[in-house]
C-alpha cells in the first residue's frame, strides 16, 4: 500500500510526539517503532526524520540530550516537553475529527 | 560494540562520514546522530543475514536522498541559512545579481547623502561655527531609513504597492518630528529626536522581511542584520574620522580652511551614505562578519558583567545614591540596552540545540546583575518623581526602564529553566523576538504623545 507523501508528512508529528509520550526515545528506535506501529505500511526515508525531529526542538515541543548509548556510542535522546504533550492532545482531536468525519462516509459509500 | 569487525565497513562509513560532511546545512552534531542511525541499521541488517556490503547500501539507500535530506536540515534549521544561504537556489525570488545590487545600494546612498542636503536650500544650514539644529537631529532617520527600507523592497522584489503601505510610517514620523510647536532647548524635542529612530527601525524590519512580521526567522535575521550594520557602521565612521583628520591636515597645510567642506559635506553626507552602504556590506558579505559577531559578544559579556557587578558592590559599599540627572537617565537606560542587546545578540548567535554551557551561566549573571541596577535606578527615578514631579524626562527613562525590567525579569526566569533543563532556548529565543516590537511601540508613543502632554517643554 502506497501512502500518499503528504498523508505521510502530516502524521509525522502527531506520531513522533506520541510516540515519545510512551517514554524517552532516540532516531533509530523511533523509526522501529513507526514501522511496528503501522505494520511496516507507513515507511519514511529514514534520514527524513531527524529534521523533524529537530524542528520540534526548535518548537520547543520535544527537547533532545546527548547521553552514551549501551554500544558505547554518543546517542540523542528526545524527551517530549509539557508544550509537546499540549500539541500532542491538540493534533488528537484533529485527526479524530478527520478520522469519525471519514468513518461516516466510509460506511455509506461501503454499503451501496 | 563499537567498532565492526569488518574493516571495509568501517572504511565505507569513513567515506560515507566525509561525504555527508561536506553538506554545508549538515553540522557536525547532525553527521553524527545520522552516523549512529546507520550503524544501528547496519547491526540490524548483518544480524538479519545480509553481508556487510550489501547491509550498507541497503543502510545508505534508507536513509533517503542526501540532496533532499541536507534541504530538509537547512528548512528545519533556518537560523543557519545565515551562514550558508544554501536555499539561494530554491528560495521563491531570484537572487539578483550582485552587480546590480551594489549600484542600487550606492544610488541609494547618494540619494540619502543628497536628501540631507536638500534642508539646507530651506532655511536649515549647518554652520561649522555651531552645532547642527535640532532640525536634524529630529529627522535624522527619516533622511535615511526610507531609502534603506527601498532598498529591502527592491531586494525582496516587492510590489510597489506594498511600498506605499510602508511610507505611511515614515509620513507619520516626519509629520510628527516637524508640527509640535517645540519651545527653545525643549526636553520633547530631544526626546523626540532620540525616540523617532527606535520607532521607525520597525518599519524598516517590515521592510526587511517583506511584511511577514509574524516569520519569527526573519525577525531573528533582522535582529542580526541590526547588529552587523552596528558593528559596519562603526567601522565606516572609524574611515570617516581618519578621512576627515587628513582633510584637516592636508588644507591646512596649504592655509585653507576645510571647515564648511567637513562640517556641511562631508560629516553629514558621509554619516547618511554610510548607513546604505553599511547595509549593503552587511548583505553582500554576510558571512565575513558572522564570524566577528559572536566574538565579540563572548568578550563583552563577561566585561560588563563585571563592570555591573563591580558598580553594585562599590554602589553598596559606599551607599552613594544614584545622582537623577537626564545625561546619568539616559546613560543608564542605554546601559541596560546594551545589556538586552548582549542577550539578544548571544542569542543570535547562538546554536539553539546546544545544550547549556559556562556561558549560558554568565549570561544569565549578566542579566540578574543588569536586573538589579535596573531596580536602583528605577526606585532612583521613582524618588525623584515622588519629590520633584514628572518631567518628560524622567518619564521616559521610567517607562524605558520598566519595559526594560521586564524582559530582563523574563529572560533572567527562562534562563535559570533552561540552565536546569527545564526549557529549550529557542524558548528563551522566541521571548526576545516576541518583545522587540514593545520597545518601537514605546518610542512611537514618546514621539506622538509626549510633547503634547509636556506642553512642548
Amino acid at each position: 500500500m502506497g501512502m500518499g507523501k503528504d498523508l505521510v508528512a502530516a502524521s509525522a508529528t502527531p506520531l513522533v510526539l506520541a510516540i515519545l509520550a510512551e517514554g524517552d526515545n532516540y532516531g533509530y528506535a523511533i523509526i522501529k517503532r513507526v514501522a511496528e506501529l503501522s505494520r511496516g505500511h507507513l515507511q519514511w526515508t529514514d534520514g527524513m526524520l531527524y529534521p523533524v525531529l529537530h524542528r520540534l526542538e526548535h518548537q520547543g515541543l520535544v527537547a533532545a540530550k546527548w547521553s552514551a548509548s549501551e554500544n558505547g556510542r554518543r546517542r540523542r535522546y528526545y524527551r517530549i516537553t509539557k508544550d509537546g504533550r499540549a500539541e500532542l492532545a491538540a493534533q488528537r482531536q484533529q485527526w479524530q475529527t478527520v478520522d469519525s468525519a471519514l468513518r461516516g462516509i466510509w460506511m455509506k459509500v461501503c454499503k451501496a | 560494540m563499537t567498532a565492526f569487525n569488518d574493516r571495509p565497513i568501517e572504511e565505507h562509513i569513513a567515506q560515507w562520514r566525509t561525504y555527508v560532511s561536506h553538506r554545508k546545512p549538515l553540522h557536525g552534531s547532525d553527521v553524527e546522530e545520522l552516523e549512529g542511525h546507520l550503524r544501528d541499521e547496519l547491526r540490524t541488517l548483518a544480524e538479519g543475514g545480509l553481508t556487510a556490503d550489501e547491509a550498507f547500501l541497503v543502510a545508505v539507500k534508507r536513509l533517503g536522498n542526501l540532496d533532499a535530506l541536507s534541504r530538509e536540515f537547512a528548512r528545519a534549521h533556518s537560523e543557519r541559512l545565515w551562514k550558508q544561504l544554501v536555499m539561494a537556489s530554491d528560495a521563491e525570488q531570484p537572487a539578483k545579481p550582485g552587480r546590480t545590487e551594489f549600484l542600487v545600494a550606492l544610488i541609494l546612498a547618494a540619494a540619502a547623502a543628497l536628501a540631507i542636503k536638500v534642508p539646507a536650500l530651506f532655511g536649515h544650514p549647518i554652520s561649522p561655527n555651531e552645532g547642527p539644529p535640532l532640525f536634524y537631529a529630529r529627522n535624522a532617520s527619516l533622511f535615511v531609513f526610507p531609502l534603506l527600507a527601498i532598498y529591502f523592497l527592491w531586494k525582496g522584489g516587492s510590489k510597489v504597492i506594498n511600498g506605499l503601505w510602508l511610507s505611511l510610517p515614515f509620513v507619520a514620523g516626519a509629520v510628527f518630528a516637524n508640527v509640535f510647536p517645540f519651545l527653545k532647548g525643549s526636553d520633547t524635542e530631544k526626546l523626540t529626536a532620540l525616540h523617532l529612530p527606535i520607532a521607525l527601525w520597525m518599519a524598516v524590519g517590515f521592510a526587511y522581511i517583506r511584511g511577514r512580521w509574524s516569520a519569527e526567522s526573519g525577525r531573528m535575521n533582522f535582529v542580526r542584520f541590526s547588529g552587523e550594520l552596528a558593528i559596519y557602521y562603526v567601522l565606516i565612521a572609524l574611515g570617516g574620522i581618519v578621512v576627515t583628520l587628513f582633510t584637516f591636515m592636508m588644507f591646512g597645510a596649504i592655509d585653507m580652511n576645510p571647515d564648511w567642506f567637513v562640517a556641511g559635506w562631508l560629516i553629514p553626507c558621509g554619516a547618511t551614505g554610510a548607513v546604505i552602504i553599511g547595509s549593503w556590506l552587511v548583505e553582500a558579505k554576510q558571512s565575513v562578519i558572522e564570524n566577528m559577531a559572536p566574538v565579540l559578544t563572548k568578550l563583552f559579556t563577561p566585561l560588563f558583567t563585571l563592570l555591573l557587578l563591580v558598580f553594585l558592590a562599590t554602589m553598596a559599599w559606599t551607599r552613594n545614591p544614584i545622582n537623577v540627572k537626564r545625561e546619568v537617565l539616559i546613560g543608564f537606560d542605554l546601559l541596560l540596552a546594551v545589556v538586552v542587546g548582549l542577550v539578544l545578540y548571544a542569542a543570535s548567535a547562538r546554536d539553539p540545540q546546544a545544550p547549556p554551557d559556562a556561558f549560558d551561566g554568565l549570561q544569565l549573571l549578566l542579566v540578574a546583575s543588569a536586573f538589579v541596577v535596573d531596580a536602583v535606578a528605577l526606585w532612583a527615578i521613582a524618588a525623584r518623581i515622588s519629590e520633584f514631579g514628572f518631567t518628560p524626562n524622567r518619564v521616559a527613562a521610567l517607562g524605558e526602564n520598566l519595559i526594560l525590567l521586564v524582559n530582563l525579569v523574563w529572560t533572567a526566569w527562562l534562563y535559570a529553566r533552561f540552565l536546569r533543563h527545564r526549557s529549550s532556548f529557542a524558548i528563551l529565543e522566541r521571548w526576545q523576538i516576541a518583545y522587540l516590537p514593545v520597545y518601537s511601540v514605546w518610542a512611537a508613543l514618546v514621539v506622538v504623545t509626549f510633547p503634547p502632554i509636556f506642553g512642548y517643554r
